[in-house]
């Protein structure tokens, strides 16, 4: 155990965590997109866990400390606040916030976070920017709905996790970079079909079952009705 | 703790020494003219293989015997196709832009008659009565030429020709001393790495040989990616032992048993010789197991970069070694805990490892006298842009940017002034003329807001719009992000958008704040050294040429007339020569009409803003003007058609 202040609060955090699963574990809310309880080495990207720590000139990402003893956190300086707020509005900016007609509705950590940081979900700051992607994912379970999709790589992750090397991969770079599947349809179809974390890992409704009348290509052997689980969008 | 056979080694060096010199000195003695022509990628672009075969048929149509070789880049960009001939009773003559037609005229003239043909010389390469050396000219004796020193001087292909000049000697003075006193040297010469961050090297070897395990890496970083910046490729195509050597050293100081070059596979001719090195090197024993008969181990492999700039960032390029999306990881770790496959590895940037044969044959004092006490050595610069004597410079840590761009490189041509220059290509910053004085090191740089980046310099004269350059710049940036964090993926396009909509006239009031805070915040949020960066040409623009930036946005004027949406074009009445149609034919959209004083006129609705009227506009007249903003162009009716 690691004995830290964060905000004037005296912790204890087990050895080996990071400074944002202590924090989380303590009650204490740090916003964060792409972390996962599991990740051995977080990505990093989302850029929301930001924290500041004395001694250090920068505000860091608390999913990337290691909890050092006497460690002094500050996680609400308005100066975070500042980066917080406009990491949220970028990625806002490139989100299609369609709220009513998304089955995160109400249940989205995009919500969560405009409600907390007192920001609009249609940020007036900056124009907003059309994900404009033509083509569908090739795969025969899955479909991502890219304009909601907001890059965290959860997904990836936990298919990483299940399969050592991934189906679900980035693909292009800069502001058209999208979650894509890459591989051999079959073998998606046999692999994919008991897992499924991806769906239901992904905060915001972007990765959806295919509806099982789309035209999907089913292995010879297998009917569509009797493998895709039912209906609904998000489990 | 000293290696084993460093005896064997000396000999053995001996040996490879003597017998290049000796082949080196069988050449000479033949008497025959040697021409020695610069076939790097600059130079082969520039025409050199026709050069090269031009000279190969006039020899052999009068019967000459002569040798041709191959060698690299000296740097002078303006010059090339750059020839040296050596012709007996002679000193050695360097012509600039050599074409064809002048490589048979010099066959002829020269080789036959003994005739320089002073007109094509640009300067001898060594001092004598009969011809100004190259050396008189600033461009040449302004320079400190450590790392190029041989560049272009010798054939890149033949590892003989770097052994005779003395090569493989700086590692043959590392492994008589022990890994630690290498390092020592390296932290007492001060050297800080060349790839644009400027860690000092030594320390980055110290921490690498301090970290535990059996297996380490030496990775060379040669993923040049900058637009406008070459010098790495130049190394690598003209002195790849250079590298080398400098890569054994170094894995003979942090303990490294495997090293890789990372080079861009846009770059196939510095591939391909850096291959050749690689197996030459195996050849004569200098790579491999047991070099030079130690027990010294070291291996290494060339691996080809998949087009991506973000690669050049050391946690993307060792995920792309490792097969995977050249995205950046966090720092720490940083690679020399955890690094290629999880083990301990350095990486340095071309120049820095060619720098260091030098440093340990000259010793760390001699090194640390170069340049600034704070940033010892030599810098290579690409100097491009609007100057008289673009190239690859070599100049002394410390030189000013007057002196780099005004007397080295000869300053803005066609009489235009100077504006601005931008240093350390996309990730770098802007200055304006009042910062010419300020000294090139890593620390003024920063200071001022640049940085030193790889090397790029381009310079701007007044015809060039700041506005236009930044956008440029960022549309760089913008595209190369890998996508991985916020703030770079979506933050460097909000900035592009806001520079686009300036430039076309469409900048909003709120846009120069937007730019500046948002770009605050990327450098502070983004995750790696391309989103930190990316923002820098942006801020130093707002904060030197704010007026520029006023007058897009307020007026829709741009001040460079640059921007083809803030521009018109119209023909002066006053000017037009009454009958002339010089500029209807140059129009491409038939925007030039005849008016009823049969002078011309230019339709704005039609004009698509080429230019191509103001070059065919005969020179007595000039009568097509530019203004900025395009209201102001006076309106002439087209006359009615009848």
């Amino acid at each position: 155990m690691v004995r830290i202040v964060v905000d004037g609060r005296e912790i204890f955090v087990d050895e080996g965590k990071s400074l944002l699963q202590g924090c989380l574990d303590h009650g204490i809310f740090i916003p964060n997109l792409c972390y996962l309880e599991d990740m051995e080495d977080p990505p990093g990207s989302c850029r929301m866990c930001f924290v500041e720590i004395e001694g250090m000139n920068q505000p860091v990402v608390s999913c990337k400390v290691e909890p050092k003893p006497d460690m002094v956190v500050n996680t609400s300086s308005s100066e975070l606040l500042r980066l917080q707020r406009t990491s949220l509005r970028l990625l806002l900016s490139n989100h299609e916030a369609k709220c009513k007609a998304c089955p995160s509705n109400r249940r989205c950590i995009l919500q969560e976070l405009v409600k907390r940081f007192g920001v609009r979900i249609r940020p007036r700051r900056y124009d907003h920017i059309d994900r404009e992607v033509a083509e569908d994912i090739e795969h025969p379970l899955l479909q991502i709905v890219h304009s909601r999709c907001i890059l965290c790589g959860k997904c990836v992750h936990v298919c990483q996790r299940q399969y050592g090397s991934p189906i679900l991969t980035y693909a292009r770079r800069g502001i058209d970079t999208i979650i894509t599947a890459f591989g051999d349809v079959e073998a998606m179809y046999a692999l994919c079909e008991t897992c499924l974390a991806c769906v239901e890992v992904c905060p915001v409704s972007a990765l959806l079952l295919r509806e099982p009348s789309g035209a999907i290509e089913i292995p010879a052997d297998g009917s569509p009705e009797a493998t895709i689980p039912c209906g609904g969008a998000t489990p | 703790m000293k290696l084993a056979g460093v005896d064997e080694a000396i000999v053995r060096h001996r040996q490879l020494v003597d017998r290049a010199r000796r082949r080196r000195a069988e050449m000479e003695h033949r008497e025959l003219p040697r021409i020695e022509i610069g076939m790097a990628t600059c130079g082969l672009a520039a025409g050199a293989g026709a050069t090269k075969e031009a000279f190969e048929e006039a020899c052999a149509v009068n019967g000459l015997h002569f040798s041709i070789n191959p060698v690299g880049c000296l740097g002078h960009c303006y010059a090339e196709p750059l020839v040296v001939i050596h012709n007996p009773g002679f000193p050695p003559i360097c012509y600039h832009n050599v074409t064809p037609g002048k490589a048979k005229a010099l066959v002829k003239a020269f080789l036959q008659e003994g005739d320089p043909l002073y007109e094509f010389v640009l300067g001898a390469m060594e001092e004598n009565d009969l011809i100004p050396a190259v050396t008189d000219f600033p461009r040449f004796h302004l320079e400190k030429r450590v790392v190029m020193e041989r560049c272009g001087v010798i054939n890149p292909e033949a590892i003989d020709e770097y052994l005779a000049g003395g090569g493989y000697s700086g590692l043959l003075k590392a492994i008589q001393v022990s890994p630690d006193a290498v390092i020592e040297e390296i932290i007492q010469s001060g050297l800080r790495g060349r790839g644009g961050a400027g860690f000092p090297t030594g320390r980055k070897w110290r921490l690498a040989r301090d970290a535990g395990g059996s297996h380490k890496f030496i990775i060379c970083n040669a993923d040049e990616g900058d637009p406008g910046a070459y010098m790495d490729r130049t190394l690598l195509e003209s002195n790849p032992h250079q590298l080398l050597e400098g890569m054994v050293i170094a894995a003979y100081a942090i303990g490294a048993d495997r090293g890789i070059v990372y080079v861009r596979a846009e770059y196939p001719l510095a591939v391909e010789r850096m291959r050749t090195a690689i197996r030459q090197a195996v050849e004569y024993g200098l790579l491999g197991k047991g070099i030079l008969g130690t027990d010294l181990d070291f291996e290494c492999t060339l691996f080809e970069g998949s087009g991506a700039f973000v690669c050049g960032e050391e946690t993307a390029l060792i995920e792309s070694l490792e097969g995977k999306r050249g995205m950046p990881r966090h720092r720490p770790p940083y690679p020399v805990q955890k690094g290629f496959r999880s083990l301990p590895t350095v990486i340095n940037n071309v120049k820095t490892l060619s720098s260091i044969p030098h440093i340990l044959k000259h010793g760390a004092r001699w090194y640390s006298g170069i340049g600034s006490p704070a940033s010892p050595g030599t810098a290579i610069f690409s100097v491009v842009g609007k100057v008289v004597h673009p190239g690859l410079v070599e100049i002394a840590m410390g030189t000013t940017l007057r002196t780099l761009i005004f007397d080295i490189c000869g300053g803005v041509p066609n009489h235009r002034r100077f504006k601005a220059v931008q240093i350390g290509g996309p990730s770098g910053g802007c200055l304006p003329e009042s910062f010419l004085d300020t000294p090139i090191d890593f620390d003024s740089l920063t200071k001022a807001g640049a940085m030193m980046g790889s090397g790029g310099i381009v310079v701007m004269d007044e015809d060039d719009c700041i506005v236009d350059v930044t956008r440029y710049f960022l549309d760089f940036t913008q595209k190369e992000s890998c996508g991985k964090c916020t703030f770079c993926r979506i933050g460097t396009l909000h900035l592009l958008n806001g520079l686009h909509r300036m430039t076309r006239g469409e900048g909003r009031d709120t846009d120069m704040e937007m730019l500046r805070t948002l770009s605050e915040e990327i450098k502070e949020g983004s995750l790696c050294g391309l989103g930190k960066t990316a923002p820098n040409p942006v801020l130093t623009t707002l904060k030197y040429f704010p007026e520029e930036y006023e007058a897009h946005v307020a007026e829709k004027r741009c001040p460079s007339m640059r921007c083809r949406a803030l521009t018109a074009f119209y023909i002066d009445l006053d000017l037009c020569a009454r009958g002339c149609d010089a500029c209807v034919g140059s129009c491409p959209v038939e925007a030039i009409f005849t008016t009823v004083s049969r002078k011309k006129a230019i339709d704005q609705a039609k004009c698509v803003k080429c230019g191509e009227c103001v070059s065919a506009c005969p020179p007595e007249y000039n009568a097509v003007l530019k203004v900025s903003p395009p209201q102001l162009a006076p309106v002439v009716e087209r006359p009615k058609e009848e």
